[in-house]
């Protein structure tokens, strides 16, 4: 049977037929494939918590490693000791499960002057308390995300960085722990300003050893990633400030 | 007998060397400029674009003869958005470390110009098996291209390989780095892609005159 392919009411029927199979497939796959992303996002949620917190299987000289997936919701519910969620005016209280909690959703609706909760997570480990922050920013690309555990004197003392879309081998290397482990021991405060750490390049201090500048080093050919993360970490403690106002010992 | 004829055989081999996608056909540029800052990236995209490259010149070449002509790029665009979108979820649901690796190959995937230029150029008037060896071959002088790049700019931009120092540690200054030697940054910017690139194409050309174009 030979079939005009030229003809326009042909084209148009097979574009239709070839949407709704490609469509139908596509949906079919996605729906039946939810609820094993979703829990995979969720391990990975808890993961990155507790990673920022100091709770991974990292050794010296070691890349990033989580604690398995296997063990991370019991290790999880037993480092974690509150969930609280804080308000747009810095009200707080407490709430199961708010690491759920969509951050770009949030942050998006404090911008259009809505309503807003944001999760913080209240960690125990060996006796010190850790006040862990999750973040949101613009990269170059795409978003950048991450968690970052403060203690009582508003020091870092551990990061996690994660991305979209940044570019492999620039902009990607947020995720690597030279990046990360820069962070620990710096000062989010200058003086009494919640001030941040920016990234900084030019600051003749690649290994880090002044952790009173707020700064820590760059990453060569990621500028524009590198100030993102500036700013998701300067934009995060003005959203947290109230309540860490109130746990602030120094 | 052999595997393949020796006209089969070729489909695989010609894109390797005399009809490289990069070199030769200056296709799939943009993504060879991107991601190859690092090793490991390039191995991930030849695998992923020759995967991609392989199934989707099947599924056009067993469509050739009923796609209208009209809208044959968009039913293409459609074929390859429609795998790497599977291909990333099932990842996502069954590997999800892996996925989170390539999830940022899986735009420029969709618009490697590699990808629709073989389903336009060989896989529309080709028979399925010789499209599909087409794609591998196509794919495989891709992904030669991509690593030879990702290793030079991870070898003297970083001094490293696949993440492990080769030279030493740069900021304590031991290895090559206590002679003096430094880290070219300019190897981790896009454009020594290209200029690796180009010495490539200078060095396969001046070996086969027979490829030089006439001006």
């Amino acid at each position: 049977m030979a079939v005009n392919t030229e003809k326009n009411t042909y084209t148009v029927i097979f574009a239709i037929i070839m949407v709704v199979v490609v469509g139908s497939i596509l949906a079919f796959l996605a729906s039946g494939l939810k609820d094993k992303i979703r829990e995979n996002e969720r391990f990975e949620k808890q993961q990155n918590i507790l990673y920022a917190m100091g709770v991974n299987e990292n050794t010296e000289d070691s890349g990033v490693n989580f604690i398995p997936t296997t063990a991370v919701e019991e290790e999880f519910s037993k480092y974690i000791t509150s969930q609280l969620i804080v308000d747009a005016d810095g009200k707080v209280q407490e709430q199961d499960d708010a690491y759920l909690i969509d951050m770009k959703k949030q942050i998006s609706s404090l911008k259009n002057g809505g309503d807003a909760q944001f999760p913080l997570f209240v960690g125990e480990k060996d006796g010190q308390k850790f006040y862990i922050l999750p973040m949101y920013g613009k990269g170059l690309w795409d978003a950048i995300w991450g968690f970052m555990s403060l203690d009582e004197n508003m020091v870092v003392q551990g990061a996690y960085f994660d991305h979209k879309g940044e570019t492999p081998g620039l902009g990607a290397n947020i995720k690597l722990r030279y990046f990360m482990d820069d962070f620990t021991g710096e000062s989010v405060l200058d003086g009494n300003r919640y001030a941040g750490i920016s990234v900084a390049k030019g600051n003749n201090d690649p290994l880090n050893n002044d952790k009173e500048d707020n700064e820590v080093d760059a990453l060569a050919g990621a500028t524009i990633t590198g100030n993102g993360v500036a700013a998701m970490i300067k934009e995060t403690l003005k959203i947290y400030k109230p309540y860490l106002e109130t746990i602030r010992t120094n | 007998m052999a595997l393949l004829s020796k006209k089969d055989a070729n489909l695989i081999l010609d894109p390797l060397a005399d009809n490289n996608p990069i070199t030769i056909q200056v296709l799939g540029i943009c993504s060879a400029l991107a991601i190859t800052a690092e090793l490991k990236a390039s191995i991930v995209m030849a695998i992923s674009v020759i995967f991609v490259l392989g199934v989707g010149n099947v599924v056009i070449s067993l469509m050739r003869n009923i796609i209208p002509s009209k809208i044959r790029i968009i039913v293409q665009l459609i074929v390859v958005a429609a795998l790497v979108i599977i291909v990333d979820q099932v990842l996502k649901a069954f590997a999800y470390e892996l996925s989170k690796t390539l999830s940022v190959f899986v735009g420029l995937i969709i618009t490697n110009c590699i990808i629709m230029g073989r389903f336009e150029a060989f896989a529309l008037g080709n028979g399925p098996w010789k499209s599909f060896l087409d794609g591998i071959g196509n794919a495989l002088g891709y992904g030669v291209i991509l690593i030879i790049v990702g290793f030079f700019r991870e070898l003297f931009g970083t001094g490293t390989l696949l993440g492990y120092p080769v030279f030493g540690d740069p900021i304590a200054k031991t290895g090559l780095y206590a002679t003096g030697y430094e880290n070219n940054g300019f190897m981790i910017i896009p454009p020594a892609a290209l200029i690796v690139i180009g010495v490539i194409i200078w060095v396969q050309r001046s070996r086969n005159r027979t490829l030089i174009e006439e001006a």
